[in-house]
This record gives C-alpha cells, sequence and structure tokens, in this order.
C-alpha cells in the first residue's frame, strides 16, 4: 500500500521534472505494429526519461488514445497530451489503443525498470523484484545503468544479480559464462530455479558446467535457510501441539479424564478471542492493536468456567471409568460444536492479527520468521513455565499432586478432594482455552477447530507419559519438529501417517511413555 | 430422558429379532428364543419383499423404497453394533477404529462394483471414472484382483481381517489396554483416512466410488436392493447366532473373564492374547462383511466412512442398546439411527444436540443401555404385583 502511494506520488511529480520523451515516440509507442512499438519502448527506456511512466502506465490502464500522430492520456474527463504532460483536447477521430499480452508485458518490463531509479530505497528493491520475473536483454541497459547510479550496496549486488540473469539467456556465449559465474553470490531462491531450468536448456559444454557450479553454491547456501525454516515451523507446530497437550496432561495425566471436548474447549477460547476482538473493534478502535492482551485471560476464563460446569455436572461421576468419560465427553464435544454452530453459524469467523504480530523477521534471504509464530513460540513457554510453577509451587498444585497420587490419603488429611478436582479440571480447560486463543492467530476460527487437533494432542500425552508434565513438553515438541522433518521429505499426509506408525512402534516398546512414573502403579 | 418404551418401539419392519427379550447366556437356548429368530428371519425374508414389491403403491401395508433402503442401512449398521459389542461389551476392549473395518470392508466390494460399471462410466473407459480423470493408463496393484467376484469378496473378509489380525497381535502382546487402545485404534483410523483421501492412494480420493451399475452383470435394481435387504438380514441372523454360540461357549466365558479380571485369567494359565486377538480378528472381520453389504445398497463409499466420528458412534449404538447383551446392540443401532434420519429430516440442527446427550445419558444414567432400563422396569413391575 505504501509502496503504491510511492509510486502515485513519484509518477505525479516526475513529469513536471523533465520532457525528453517527444511526441512522435510517444505516439509510437502508443501506435503500431507490436515489433515497432517495442523497439521504440526499448529506445525511450535506455534514456531513462521519467515521463515514460505516466504513460506505460494509462497505456497498461488502457487509457490511452492516439489521433493524428500524437498520443493522448484519457483520465476520466481530463485529456492531456502524453509526451508533454500538458492539457488537449481529444480529438474527434480519436481511436482506442489496444494492446496485446505481448506489449503488455514489455510495458510492465518498462515500467519496472524505470523505477529502479526511483529515490525510494523500497521501491527500488521492489522493481528489481519485478524485473526478475519479466526482464530480457532489452532491460540489460537500464539494468547498467541503474548499477552505476545505485548507491545501497545491498541492492547494488541484488542488481548485478539480476543482471546476470538477464545475461545468461543471450545469445552470446561469453556472456552466458559471465553470468553464470556471476550468480554463484545470489543467496535468491529464484536464481536455483533460473539455474536449474537453464542447466536444462543449455547446450554449450563450458557453460554448462560453469552453471552446474554456480548452481551447486547457490544451493549449499540456500540449504541453510531451508533447514533452519523447516526447524522452526517444526518448532512452531510443536510449540501449539504443547499448548493443546499441556491441558490434557492435566486432565488426562494427572486426573485419568479422557475429555474427547477438549478440543471444543479450544473452540471456546478461540470464539472467546473473537469476541473480544469484535468488542475492542465497536468500543476501542484506538486500542484495537492491544486486544490480544484483553483476549488471553478471556479466553482463560471462558473455558476454565465450561470447564468447571462440565466437571460439577457430568464428568465428576465417571472418575475411574476412562471408557464411559470417552464417550460422555464426545458427547459434550458434539453438543459444544452444534451450539457454537448454532450461535455463531457454521461459517469460520475471522480473527485479526494485531498489526505488531503481523509481518515477519527476515533473517536469511530464504528464511522468514513470522511474528505471530515467533509469538506463539513464546507464549507456550510462558503457559508451560506458568503451569510448571503452579503445580510444583502453590498450595493447588501441592493439593492436586497429592489427590492424584493419592486421593483417600489427601481426604485423609483434609483436603477436599471434590474441590481439588473442579479446579485441576477448569485448569486443564482454561489451558485449552489459552490454546485456542493462540491458535486464533494464525489458523481459522470455526466450530471445527478443535476435531484437527484432538487426535495429535492425545498421542503427545499417550507418547509422554501420563501423569507427567516433562514428558509431555519433549513429546509435543519433538512430535512437531517430526512432523515438519517428514513432511519436507513426504509430504503432509504421508508424514502424519508415518508419525502415527511411529507411534504405534514406539509404544510396542515403552507402552509407558518416554517418561514413567517410577514405582508400581506405572 | 428416553422414553422407557422406545426399546421395543424400533420399527418391526426392520427384521431384527426384536422378538421377546431372550434369557441370559448361560440358560439353555429355549423355544422363545428359536420363535424369535424364526420370526426375524420372516421378516425379513419375507414379509418386507412382499410389502416393498408385491403390495401396491399407496396402500397401508406398502413399504416405500426409500424405507427398504434406510433399514437394509440399519441392518448392516447393527451388525458393527453386534461386532463391537462382542469386543467391548464381553471383552472389555472399546475400539474406535471399527469404523476402519467397516470401510475397509466397503471398499473391497465397492472396487469390483467399480468394475463392473464397464464402458458406462461418463468417460466410456474400462477404467473407472476418477482413473480415467486422472490420467492413469494402467490399474494401480491393489486392483490387481477387482475385476473377480470371488476374489473381491475373498478381500472383504481377508483385509479387515489381517490388518486386525497384525495390529491387535503387535497392540494386544505388549498389553495395551484400555483407554491406550482406543486411542490408537482411533489414530489407526485416522492415518488411513488421510491415506484414502489422498487420490494417489487409487481408491478415488475424497470422492470415493459410486455410481454403481450392476452386480455380477445384473442391473442393480429395486429387486436386486431387497435381496441385498434379505441379505443383510440373514447375516445380521447369522452372526447373532454364531455370536450367541460364541459367548455361550467356554471360550466366552474366558473372554467375559478377561474384561471382569484379566491379571486372573492369566494366573489361571490362560493365555488372554490369542483369545483377545481371535475375537478381535472375527470383530473386524463382521464389520467388513458388514460394509460390503452396506455400499451396494447407499451406492457411495467414501473416505468419511473412516472417519475417528464414525468409529465412535458405532460404539454408542452398542451402548444405546446395552453392553454385554446380544439383541441390545443391534436395538441401539435401529434406535440411534432411526432417531437419526427422524432428526435430520424433522430438526437437522438438533441432531448433534440430541447425539450428544444421548452420549451423556447412556454413560451416566443408563451403562446398562435400554435392555437394562427395560429388564429394570419390568422387575420393578413384577415386584409391585408380588
Amino acid at each position: 500500500m505504501v509502496y503504491r502511494l510511492l509510486l502515485c506520488l513519484f509518477l505525479a511529480v516526475a513529469p513536471l521534472a523533465a520532457f525528453g520523451l517527444t511526441t512522435e515516440q510517444a505516439a509510437r509507442i502508443a501506435d503500431g505494429e507490436s515489433e515497432d512499438r517495442i523497439a521504440a519502448l526499448s529506445e525511450v527506456v535506455a534514456a531513462v526519461d521519467p515521463a515514460l511512466g505516466p504513460l506505460l502506465e494509462a497505456l497498461l490502464a488502457d487509457e490511452v488514445k492516439v489521433a493524428g500522430g500524437k498520443a493522448y492520456i484519457v483520465r476520466g474527463d481530463t485529456v492531456t497530451e502524453a509526451a508533454s504532460g500538458v492539457a488537449a483536447t481529444l480529438p474527434a477521430d480519436a481511436e482506442d489503443v489496444v494492446n496485446n499480452n505481448r506489449v503488455r508485458r514489455e510495458f510492465e518490463a518498462a515500467l519496472a525498470a524505470l523505477k529502479l531509479f526511483s529515490p525510494d530505497a523500497a521501491v527500488r528493491a521492489k522493481a528489481i523484484d519485478d524485473l526478475r520475473d519479466g526482464a530480457d536483454e532489452g532491460n540489460l541497459v537500464v539494468i547498467e545503468k541503474a548499477i552505476a547510479a545505485e548507491r545501497d550496496a545491498g541492492l547494488k549486488a541484488r542488481l548485478e544479480i539480476l543482471r546476470a540473469a538477464v545475461m545468461i539467456s543471450s545469445a552470446d556465449k561469453a556472456k552466458r559464462l559471465a553470468a553464470a559465474q556471476l550468480l554463484a553470490d545470489s543467496e535468491q531462491p529464484a536464481t536455483r530455479s533460473l539455474l536449474i531450468e537453464k542447466l536444462a536448456s543449455e547446450t554449450d559444454a563450458e557453460v554448462k558446467s560453469a552453471i552446474s557450479a554456480s548452481l551447486a553454491k547457490v544451493q549449499s547456501r540456500l540449504a541453510w535457510g531451508e533447514r533452519l525454516g523447516v526447524m522452526f515451523s517444526g518448532i512452531s507446530l510443536g510449540s501449539i501441539l504443547l499448548l493443546v497437550a499441556l491441558g490434557l496432561a492435566i486432565t488426562y495425566g494427572l486426573m485419568g479424564v479422557i475429555n474427547m471436548a477438549h478440543g471444543e474447549l479450544m473452540m471456546i477460547g478461540a470464539y472467546a478471542t473473537y469476541l473480544v476482538q469484535n468488542l475492542f473493534r465497536a468500543w476501542l478502535p484506538d486500542a484495537f492493536d492491544w486486544y490480544i492482551l484483553a483476549a488471553i485471560p478471556a479466553s482463560f476464563l471462558a473455558a476454565a468456567l465450561v470447564g468447571a460446569v462440565l466437571e460439577r455436572s457430568v464428568i465428576r461421576w465417571l472418575y475411574g471409568r476412562p471408557l464411559e468419560t470417552l464417550l460422555a465427553t464426545w458427547g459434550i464435544s458434539l453438543i459444544l460444536m452444534q451450539l457454537v454452530r448454532t450461535i455463531f453459524g457454521a461459517q469460520n469467523v475471522g480473527v485479526e492479527n494485531p498489526a505488531w504480530l503481523s509481518g515477519g523477521l527476515q533473517v536469511l534471504p530464504n528464511l522468514t520468521l513470522p511474528y505471530n509464530r515467533i509469538a506463539i513460540v513464546v507464549f507456550a513457554m510462558l503457559v508451560l513455565a506458568g503451569v510448571a510453577l503452579l503445580i510444583s509451587r502453590t498450595r493447588l498444585g501441592l493439593f492436586v499432586r497429592g489427590v492424584t497420587q493419592n486421593r483417600r490419603m489427601a481426604a485423609c488429611v483434609g483436603v477436599n478432594t471434590a474441590r481439588v478436582d473442579t479446579y485441576a479440571f477448569s485448569l486443564g480447560a482454561g489451558i485449552a482455552g489459552l490454546a485456542g486463543c493462540a491458535l486464533s492467530q494464525v489458523g481459522n476460527v470455526g466450530p471445527d477447530l478443535g476435531q484437527g487437533y484432538i487426535v495429535d494432542s492425545f498421542l503427545v500425552v499417550v507418547l509422554g507419559g501420563v501423569g507427567q508434565l516433562a514428558g509431555t513438553v519433549y513429546a509435543g515438541l519433538g512430535l512437531g519438529v517430526l512432523n515438519k522433518l517428514l513432511e519436507g521429505w513426504q509430504g503432509a499426509v504421508l508424514a502424519k501417517i508415518m508419525v502415527l506408525g511411529f507411534i504405534v512402534v514406539f509404544i510396542q516398546k515403552r507402552p509407558q511413555g518416554i517418561f514413567a512414573l517410577k514405582g508400581r502403579e506405572a | 430422558m428416553i422414553p422407557p418404551r422406545s426399546a421395543s418401539g424400533a420399527p418391526p419392519q426392520g427384521g431384527a429379532p426384536s422378538g421377546p427379550a431372550e434369557p441370559g447366556p448361560r440358560l439353555p437356548l429355549g423355544a422363545r428364543f428359536w420363535t424369535g429368530v424364526l420370526v426375524a428371519v420372516i421378516v425379513v425374508a419375507v414379509v418386507v419383499p412382499l410389502m416393498n414389491l408385491a403390495v401396491p403403491e399407496g396402500h397401508v401395508l406398502h413399504l416405500s423404497d426409500f424405507y427398504v433402503s434406510l433399514f437394509g442401512k440399519i441392518l448392516c449398521y447393527a451388525i458393527c453394533a453386534l461386532a463391537m459389542d462382542l469386543i467391548w461389551g464381553y471383552t472389555g476392549i472399546l475400539s474406535l477404529g471399527h469404523g476402519l473395518f467397516f470401510a475397509l470392508g466397503g471398499y473391497a466390494m465397492g472396487m469390483y462394483l467399480m468394475r463392473q460399471i464397464g464402458t458406462d462410466g461418463q468417460y466410456k473407459s474400462h477404467m473407472p471414472d476418477f482413473m480415467v480423470f486422472l490420467d492413469w493408463k494402467e490399474f494401480p496393484w491393489a486392483w490387481a484382483l477387482s475385476d473377480s467376484f470371488i476374489a473381491q469378496m475373498a478381500l472383504v473378509v481377508l483385509v479387515p481381517g489381517l490388518l486386525a489380525f497384525v495390529f491387535g497381535y503387535f497392540a494386544f502382546r505388549s498389553r495395551i489396554k484400555g483407554v491406550y487402545f482406543s486411542i490408537i485404534t482411533q489414530a489407526l483410523t485416522f492415518a488411513a483416512m488421510l491415506l484414502f483421501f489422498r487420490n494417489e492412494t487409487g481408491f478415488g480420493g475424497n470422492n470415493g466410488f459410486t455410481d454403481f451399475k450392476r452386480i455380477l452383470g445384473a442391473p442393480i435394481t429395486q429387486n436386486m436392493k431387497v435381496l441385498l435387504f434379505v441379505l443383510s438380514g440373514l447375516t445380521l441372523v447369522g452372526f447373532f447366532l454364531m455370536s450367541r454360540a460364541i459367548v455361550g461357549s467356554k471360550a466366552g466365558r474366558v473372554l467375559q473373564a478377561i474384561r471382569d479380571a484379566e491379571t486372573r485369567v492369566m494366573f489361571s494359565g490362560y493365555d488372554p492374547i490369542a483369545y483377545k486377538l481371535a475375537i478381535w480378528t472375527l470383530s473386524a472381520v463382521m464389520c467388513g462383511v458388514a460394509g460390503a453389504l452396506y455400499v451396494p445398497q447407499v451406492g457411495i463409499i467414501n473416505p468419511s466412512e473412516m472417519s475417528p466420528a464414525a468409529g465412535i458412534e458405532i460404539a454408542i449404538w452398542a451402548a444405546v442398546g446395552g453392553r454385554g447383551t446380544l439383541i441390545g446392540p443391534i436395538i441401539g443401532a435401529f434406535f440411534v439411527n432411526g432417531a437419526k434420519s427422524w432428526f435430520t429430516v424433522a430438526f437437522p440442527e438438533f441432531w448433534l444436540f440430541f447425539l450428544g446427550a444421548l452420549f451423556i445419558a447412556v454413560t451416566l444414567f443408563l451403562p446398562q443401555g435400554l435392555l437394562g432400563l427395560y429388564r429394570k422396569l419390568r422387575k420393578r413391575a413384577s415386584a409391585d404385583q408380588a
């Protein structure tokens, strides 16, 4: 958007600066055979005339008419003469200009080439990106001029790569050879595909070997970024699984309740985030960017409240009968899903990222870490730390551990076990709500949100070992990274199947999970 | 709450042996039992076909094609519920993967039906339409035998059976029990569903198989559908008698002992793995057969049949009717699916509320299911009389 505005500004100011473009040239570009028009265009582009910009823009927007050897730009009611930019009246016999696709492509490339001289570095960088796809030898002169004029070292290097990319398609063998060697320094992923493509079409043996040498260099440089990218998306998926599984680790791991409605509690958290977002949009539009901070406690409380109600009404009666809890909570999940569908509709609702969570951190040319993913990793760690502290350091945590280890003894020493159960279950539910809040920032929010995670998260708990937080952490992160690694190798579906197969085999070897409680009960 | 009488409210035309409640499995099979079976066979094999084909349309006793196919479908579900009862109700192992075995049987049948379409498909090719669409020139290896009815029928039994045997062998050997087993079976189903959703797997991707035209060269007409209905009903009765024999036998006693105290069974010198594996594999095969009967009646099979939700629903049929009884799951399948087809027409948005409430109500208030409720009420009634 900013770029667009700058471009408009640039194009608006430019014609006032200089008028090297002659009336005759403008007419030749606007009218005639495709070949002639392109020839005329490259003549003018080489001279880097800013007045060409508005003409090309207008041509691409089909706003140019020609009459009597002159080109006119017709924008609404105002008519200007293309070369001078002076207001004019449109002759009666003016004809529309028709651009075929080939000419359009040339215009676009030329327009991008012109932008290489913009005073704004961001516009220039964008122009380099645009040219990478459309440039041909006709643009070479302009690119060389731009290299000479460029002050920014980074952009200059990119321009040189761009020149090499254009030259490698040249008919001249020496040029191709030079270009192939130059491209070895590129850090762009696009260079790799360009080199692979040229390697296939190149006929000359010498150039071919130069290309494959450069390709190897580029690939090894890109491989790092890719490896780190896979690691990061693995950690990011792992921390989502961790958030989802943390709640389960409490309800299932500590309390022995199979909560199939866990995914729906996440969904409640996500919808709570959605509601908070809407409230902020309606009442506090100025603070909209910070709605997420209010949404975090809101999603926790909403899910915890639902969890408490569930525990008191249904789950309380089913302790010690895990299979029955499984069925009953499945029923709860159906009801919650349908409830949300009835209230909010079956379609996904839109949850916007706050501005400070959109965009990403560019680490390497082919590695950008999105802020929202980074935030989730950090958030998961914070929640984990909070839960660990709560369980190990607080009175409630002590009670929960006590009831888990020996319910009767805990009751004997005066712990209100029924109340501890309610608290523990709502804590697990609340953490599910937090997971839902986090998920709303990276995925769709709809009634089916929880369904996709429930199998995965149970596997995390099973793999990690029951009654363990540490096991859940390792299992969650490990499964996330493993999943992403396999995904890069075999595709998403097969990766998932392989992970499931791995878990089935793993459970064979260690039915008690990665970390087992020591003692006879394990 | 569920009205107490709805246990016997299962449609009488359905043909399930909904006769008088049978005595417990350990008692000798009395005349009442065999009368019930006979009535069921007559209803399924004579009454329903006559009411659909012979009684003219518009007559009070006419049974529409819609109901025949609905009841036929439910009969297949009832087989699944019965299979689930053997493994869950009698052996105490809750499987959430029975939807997979059902679907595998269905797919084996579906492959044969796809080949039977011949060149009548949209693209007039001898390959199934979806393969033409994907531009495949040869059949994938899994389709090698799909032209032969006998071979595919063998696969209906073998594929679910083998998968269950191998999976069960490893699972039971490492003593995966209870909830762990349930979750792992659910994961298995989930993985299979993802696999079948892919076009590359060679089973039609998410569209699955449909548009069947004939079986064994004979076109699928209403007569054929009635025949399939009769077959499903007789299969159900057959499986019911078989389950009855198993449950009443010594091996059946061992199964129930495993359910109640597996360690004690082990210490008494029995090997629970063999028993569990046998009943688990049999149960899977029953589901496969049900799937094979289901597909030509419904006319479509796709991967949603093996979704985790479908697997759990089978469990709820058994639970609603009454686990640990053989007639209960059949009643449950009729009750739940009857309610489903009524709700989805009358109040589509309330169906999931009802199903969810049913899950909760059954686990909280009716651990013995509808049959248990019926027995309790009858006992109370006879106590009042005394």
